[in-house]
C-alpha cells in the first residue's frame, strides 16, 4: 500500500514538473539583464518588464483585448444567462440539441470555429474589425457563461421562483429579486472564467485581427517573430499573474469543482 | 354558494389528461384536503387552484369571480411548498415583509405585521436569523408566516409535513389546523398521509386518476367509504362480491354461491344497487365452530397463516369465498391449519361501489 502510494506520489510530482516546468523556467528568464533569452539568467533586472510598457503595440493591443473581452462578455451574459434559464426551468422538444449547439464552440477546434469565423464574418459579411472580433470572442465565451450558470441553476429550487410568484411579484421581478441574489456567485465565476478564456484566446483572434488592430496574444506572436529578447517571458510572468488572481477569485466565489462538474 | 368552484377543468401534458371535466367545492372557512396516491392529481388541482398550471378546458370560479386566467401574482393566494421555498438569500423578516413590500405596505405597517404574524407562528424573536440557521420544523413556520401576512383569500398546502420527522409532523399538523381555524382562512390541503388529513380536516376529498372518489367529513369516510378504491385506501381489505341483492324491511340480504349474508343500510355513500362489500381487519370475527351460534354471516374457514401482532393476532382465514384478514386480540392464539368460523357482524359490511 506504501509503495503504490508513494509511486502514486512520484507520478504527480511529473504532471506537475511537466505542466509548471516551463512556467518557473519562463519566470526566470524574464528577469535576465542580457539581450537574448537564456535559462538560467545570468543576473537580475526590471528591465525588459519595464521594455512592455515602452512597446506602444502592447499597450494599444491590450485595450483591445481588454476591450473586446469585456464587452464580449456583457454580450455573451445577456445572451448566456437568459440560455441557461431557459436550459435549466423548462423542459421542452429540442433541448438536447440546443444544449450541443450552446456548447460546441469549445468542442470544435478553435481554428475551425476561426476559419469558418473569417469566412462568414470577414469575407461573406464584410464587418468591421472591431464587430468581427467581438462577434468572436462573444461566441468563445458564451458556453463558459451558460455551462457555468447552468451549473448553478442546477442547485436553485425553482420552488423559490414559484413563492415569489404567489407572494404577488411578476415574472422580471421574480428573476431580479430573488433568482439572480442566489446565482450570483455563479454569476460572477462565470464572468471570469468567460474573460480568461476570451482575453488568452489566440486561435479565433489570429484569424479575426487584421491591419492595424490586434489582441495582445497575437501581438505577441507577433513580437516573437521579430524579437528574441525577454520581454515576451516578461510580459507572460504578468499574463500569468493575473491569470492565477482571477482563477483565486473563482475559487473563494465557488470552488473550481464547478467547472468540473456535468 | 361555494367561495371556489372548480367547473369541468382538464389539464393534460402532452395529450394525456390528469384531469378531465374535473369538478369541486369548497365552501369559505373550511380546511379541505385532496387525499390520494401519488399520480392521482392532487399536486395538479392544487397548482391549477394557485394558478402555476393552466387549465385547458373548464372554469375556475373564486369569490363569484373568474379567475381561470388571472395569473398567480394577482390572485393573493397564499402557498405553503413541500420544500419550504424560503428565500436562502433573506433573514426571516424578509422572507415574511417579501409579500408585504410587493403590495407597497408601509415599512412600519410591515414591521408590526410581520412581528404579529412571527408570534402567531411562535417564531418571535427569530426575525434576524437566516433559513440555514432554523430546523425544518421551524422553516416550515416561517413559510407558513410568509404566506399568512399577505391576508391571502386562500391558503394553500402542498405536503407541508412530508419533510418532517413523526413527531414534529404531528405537532404541525395540530399547529396548522390552530392556525387556519384562528384566522378562519379557506385552506386547500395536499397530502398523501391519511392520517394527517383526516386529523386536521373539514372535509376531505379522496382522489384516484384524477377524479374525487368521495368528498365527506373525515368520519363519515372513514367509516363509510364509498368505493372500493377508497375501502382500501384507508385500512379494509376484505371483499366480498355478491351475486344477489335484495331488500326486505330495511334490511339487505345478500347471496353468492349458497352463502347468504344479511348488511344494515349504512348513510347512502355507495349507490343503491351496490354488491360489494368491504370490511376491516378489526371487525370480522374469528371463532371456533362450538362457540358458532349465528345463522346468517358466518363461513367457515381454515387458519391460513397466524401472526403475532403485538397487541393482537393477525389471522390469514382461508374459505371457499377466498383468504380473509382478521386482527383479533385473544390469550391462546389459534394455529394454523384449525377449522374455524369467521362472523361477519351485519353493521360492519359496508356496501361499497
Amino acid at each position: 500500500m506504501q509503495e503504490k502510494n508513494r509511486g502514486l506520489a512520484l507520478f504527480t510530482l511529473l504532471v506537475f514538473v511537466f505542466l509548471l516546468g516551463p512556467l518557473v523556467i519562463i519566470s526566470f528568464t524574464s528577469f535576465e539583464p542580457g539581450t537574448v533569452l537564456k535559462f538560467p539568467p545570468e543576473g537580475f533586472s526590471w528591465r525588459w518588464y519595464e521594455n512592455i510598457f515602452e512597446v506602444k503595440m502592447f499597450m494599444t493591443t491590450f485595450g483591445t483585448s481588454m476591450f473586446v473581452s469585456l464587452v464580449g462578455n456583457l454580450l455573451a451574459l445577456l445572451l448566456g444567462v437568459p440560455a441557461a434559464y431557459a436550459l435549466s426551468r423548462f423542459q421542452f422538444k429540442g433541448k438536447g440539441l440546443l444544449n450541443a449547439v450552446f456548447i460546441s464552440p469549445v468542442l470544435i477546434p478553435g481554428i475551425v470555429m476561426g476559419f469558418a469565423m473569417l469566412k462568414y464574418v470577414i469575407i461573406t459579411y464584410n464587418l468591421p474589425i472591431y464587430a468581427g472580433l467581438l462577434i468572436g470572442h462573444t461566441v468563445i465565451m458564451l458556453p463558459f457563461i451558460i455551462r457555468v450558470v447552468a451549473s448553478s441553476l442546477s442547485n436553485f429550487d425553482f420552488a423559490i421562483e414559484e413563492a415569489a410568484l404567489s407572494l404577488g411579484a411578476g415574472k422580471v421581478e421574480t428573476f431580479f429579486k430573488v433568482v439572480l441574489p442566489n446565482i450570483r456567485s455563479g454569476i460572477i465565476a462565470a464572468i471570469l472564467i468567460a474573460f480568461l478564456e476570451s482575453f488568452n484566446n489566440v486561435d479565433i483572434s489570429v484569424f479575426m485581427t487584421g491591419p492595424g488592430v490586434s489582441t495582445l496574444p497575437i501581438q505577441m506572436l507577433t513580437y516573437v517573430e521579430n524579437n528574441f529578447d525577454p520581454t515576451i517571458a516578461a510580459l507572460s510572468v504578468l499574463l500569468m499573474i493575473i491569470t492565477a488572481i482571477l482563477m483565486f477569485i473563482i475559487e473563494r466565489m465557488m470552488g473550481l469543482s464547478y467547472f468540473t462538474k456535468r | 354558494m361555494a367561495l371556489l368552484t372548480l367547473e369541468n377543468v382538464s389539464v393534460a401534458y402532452d395529450n394525456q389528461y390528469i384531469l378531465k371535466d374535473f369538478n369541486l367545492n369548497i365552501e369559505k372557512g373550511q380546511l379541505i384536503s385532496l387525499l390520494g396516491p401519488s399520480g392521482c392529481g392532487k399536486t395538479t388541482t392544487l397548482r391549477l387552484i394557485a394558478g402555476f398550471l393552466e387549465a385547458k378546458d373548464g372554469r375556475f370560479l373564486f369569490d363569484g369571480k373568474d379567475y381561470t386566467r388571472v395569473p398567480v401574482n394577482k390572485r393573493n393566494f397564499g402557498f405553503v411548498f413541500q420544500s419550504y421555498a424560503l428565500f436562502p438569500h433573506m433573514s426571516v423578516f424578509d422572507n415574511v415583509a417579501f409579500g408585504l413590500r410587493l403590495r407597497k405596505v408601509s415599512e412600519t405597517e410591515v414591521k408590526q405585521r410581520v412581528e404579529q404574524i412571527l408570534d402567531v407562528v411562535s417564531l418571535g424573536g427569530f426575525e434576524k436569523r437566516f433559513p440555514k440557521e432554523l430546523s425544518g420544523g421551524q422553516r416550515q413556520r416561517v413559510a407558513i408566516a410568509r404566506a399568512l401576512v399577505i391576508q391571502p383569500d386562500l391558503l394553500l398546502f402542498d405536503e407541508p409535513l412530508s419533510n418532517l420527522d413523526a413527531n414534529l409532523r404531528v405537532n404541525m399538523r395540530v399547529e396548522i389546523r390552530r392556525i387556519q381555524q384562528e384566522l378562519g382562512i379557506t385552506t386547500v390541503y395536499v397530502s398523501h398521509d391519511q392520517e394527517e388529513c383526516f386529523s386536521i380536516s373539514d372535509r376531505v376529498a379522496i382522489m384516484n386518476k384524477g377524479v374525487i372518489e368521495q368528498l365527506d367529513d373525515p368520519a363519515t369516510i372513514f367509516k363509510y367509504p364509498k368505493t372500493e378504491f377508497i375501502a382500501r385506501f384507508i385500512g379494509f381489505n376484505n371483499f366480498i362480491t355478491f351475486g344477489e341483492r335484495t331488500e326486505q324491511d330495511g334490511e339487505i340480504e345478500l347471496r353468492v354461491g349458497g352463502h347468504r349474508f344479511a348488511a344494515t343500510h349504512n348513510p347512502g355513500t355507495a349507490n343503491a344497487n351496490a354488491k360489494k362489500c368491504a370490511m376491516r381487519p378489526d371487525d370480522l370475527i374469528v371463532t371456533t365452530e362450538a362457540q358458532a351460534d349465528h345463522e346468517t354471516n358466518r363461513l367457515p374457514g381454515t387458519v391460513k397463516i397466524s401472526t403475532f401482532l403485538g397487541r393482537s393476532y393477525q389471522y390469514v382465514v382461508e374459505t371457499d369465498l377466498g383468504d380473509f384478514t382478521v386482527n383479533q386480540e385473544m390469550e391462546t392464539p389459534y394455529k394454523s391449519g384449525q377449522t374455524v368460523h369467521l362472523l361477519f357482524p351485519k353493521d360492519k359490511m359496508v356496501l361499497v361501489d
